[in-house]
């Protein structure tokens, strides 16, 4: 008989506690984010596709064409090419792509960069139909940037 | 008495009007109240804070086919939509919003409106068993036995509201518990019903959660064991008039418990009786409804039936027992 009414009274009880607590969320403020209309922070580590890093003095990319990122990469889904202008030393970078198709987001082209050239971007719009969409042209892209 | 054309044809429309609004609408607040208190915003896009909700479901509702299942018993299985909506309209004939609010102050409202919930039982047992499908007949059935377990008690605790009042008419119910909630049943003053009779509310609330068929007793439509339910089968309006069926039974069955414990129009001091504390009461009762449901996971048939044959049954037994000592003895 006791345990009918530890029954009764506990089950009345814990029924209670358990509508204080949904009553407590009810009020509290909403955490959904509203995904199109607000844009989650991205953490600083975030790892999108690579891009490419401007100077911050002339303006155009870091890239010296060593192509060192090309042959890091294990997937082989970097481009990379250049040219050198009369008259001057140093080769200029005149194409750079990346097939993000292939890419795993290693990050092993960042490591291998002796010139501070690439750095992971904070891209996450990426979603496309057609396969053509995923190489991406980062010169242009660093052009379209600034 | 009145008896010119537009009396009824006002109430008609008004009543209408009420439980339209209320069927649709109450989709649009547990959606809401569900999104809350998961944290969550519920229906935010269609209008402001998501209010014209229900009008994009219904168009959506009434414009899809209306699918009919080869093997179904035709004619019933369209029959049961109406049916569950018929009853729960029905019973706002007799409800008394305030003392000059009110369509027909019948002298047997009590038993009226018990015997269309009864009704309202018919209705998913003719679709769950017109549906010539296993999972719907399963649901039909525990309608049944749920509603039967549940019927008992309830009319047992509202017997002894009968007898505090001495009649069967909601209007006198109502009108015995005027002036301040020290006369409300729950609470009430002298003979000192106040002593026990929360528990009698509380055990009517509990048999008309469980009667509505809402969250923790929603055993007829259990996802996770039985589909949908009765209404497996049943898509576009079908389904919809279930859902307002349902929905109309919580006003209902929220009126219901206003009028019998929570003092029906009156004020909480006796200040300014009249509709909008009856409305303030019903909807702070559906809320609570609402706020169950989001807060219990369902229960099995067999602990559901317990529930009823071995807490509710002897509770309003011994409730009915001590109500007539007390009236006898104070």
């Amino acid at each position: 008989m006791s345990e009918y009414w530890n029954d009764v009274f506990g089950g009345t009880k814990s029924l209670l506690v358990g509508l204080g607590i949904t009553g407590r969320q009810f009020f509290k403020p909403v955490v959904t984010e509203q995904y199109p209309w607000s844009v989650p922070d991205i953490p600083s580590r975030f790892r999108g596709h690579i891009e490419l890093i401007k100077n911050e003095k002339t303006g155009a990319p870091n890239c010296a064409v060593c192509g060192m990122c090309m042959r890091a990469c294990p997937s082989g889904c970097i481009t990379v090419a250049g040219k050198k202008p009369e008259g001057k030393k140093k080769k200029v970078l005149t194409k750079y792509q990346l097939d993000f198709t292939k890419c795993s987001l290693c990050g092993s082209c960042i490591e291998n960069c002796k010139f501070n050239a690439i750095q992971f971007s904070s891209d996450y719009n990426l979603a496309s139909t057609k396969k053509e969409d995923y190489v991406f042209d980062l010169l242009k892209r660093l052009e379209e940037q600034s | 008495m009145d008896t010119s054309i537009w009396r009824p044809i006002f109430y008609l429309i008004g009543f209408m009007a009420f439980a339209g609004v209320n069927a649709a609408w109450l989709g649009w607040a547990e959606r809401k109240g569900a999104g809350h208190i998961q944290r969550r915003n519920g229906p935010k896009e269609v209008g402001p804070f998501g209010l014209w909700q229900p009008l994009a479901d219904g168009i959506k509702l009434m414009t899809k086919q209306l699918v009919i299942p080869r093997g179904t018993d035709d004619i019933l299985f369209r029959i049961a939509p109406i049916l569950a909506m018929i009853p729960a309209l029905t019973s706002m004939v007799v409800i008394p919003f305030s003392d000059t609010v009110q369509a027909r102050p019948i002298d047997l409202s009590v038993l009226l409106i018990f015997a269309l919930a009864s009704i309202g039982m018919i209705a998913i047992l003719l679709g769950g068993w017109a549906s010539g499908n296993k999972y719907a007949l399963i649901s039909a059935a525990r309608v049944v036995s749920q509603s039967i377990a549940y019927e008992i008690p309830m009319l047992v605790t509202v017997i002894t509201i009968v007898m505090i009042t001495g009649s069967m008419n909601l209007q006198d119910i109502a009108m015995n518990q005027q002036g301040g909630f020290w006369h409300w049943n729950i609470f009430r003053l002298e003979h000192g019903y106040f002593i026990y009779m929360w528990i009698s509310f509380f055990l009517y609330f509990t048999c008309s959660v469980a009667e509505t068929n809402r969250a923790p007793f929603d055993m007829a439509e259990a996802e996770s064991e039985l589909v949908a339910g009765y209404m497996t089968e049943y898509g576009s309006m079908g389904f919809g008039l279930f859902m307002m069926g349902e929905y109309l039974n919580i006003v209902v069955g929220a009126c219901l418990t206003t009028i019998l414990f929570l003092g029906g129009w009156d004020g909480p001091l006796g200040l300014f009786p009249g509709i909008w504390w009856f409305l303030i009461k019903v909807y702070i009762l559906i809320f609570t409804i609402i706020w169950i449901r989001w807060t219990y996971p369902r229960t099995q048939i067999y602990k559901l039936l317990n529930l009823s044959w071995k807490i509710l049954i002897p509770f309003s037994l011994v409730n009915l027992l001590v109500t007539a000592a007390f009236i006898k003895v104070f």
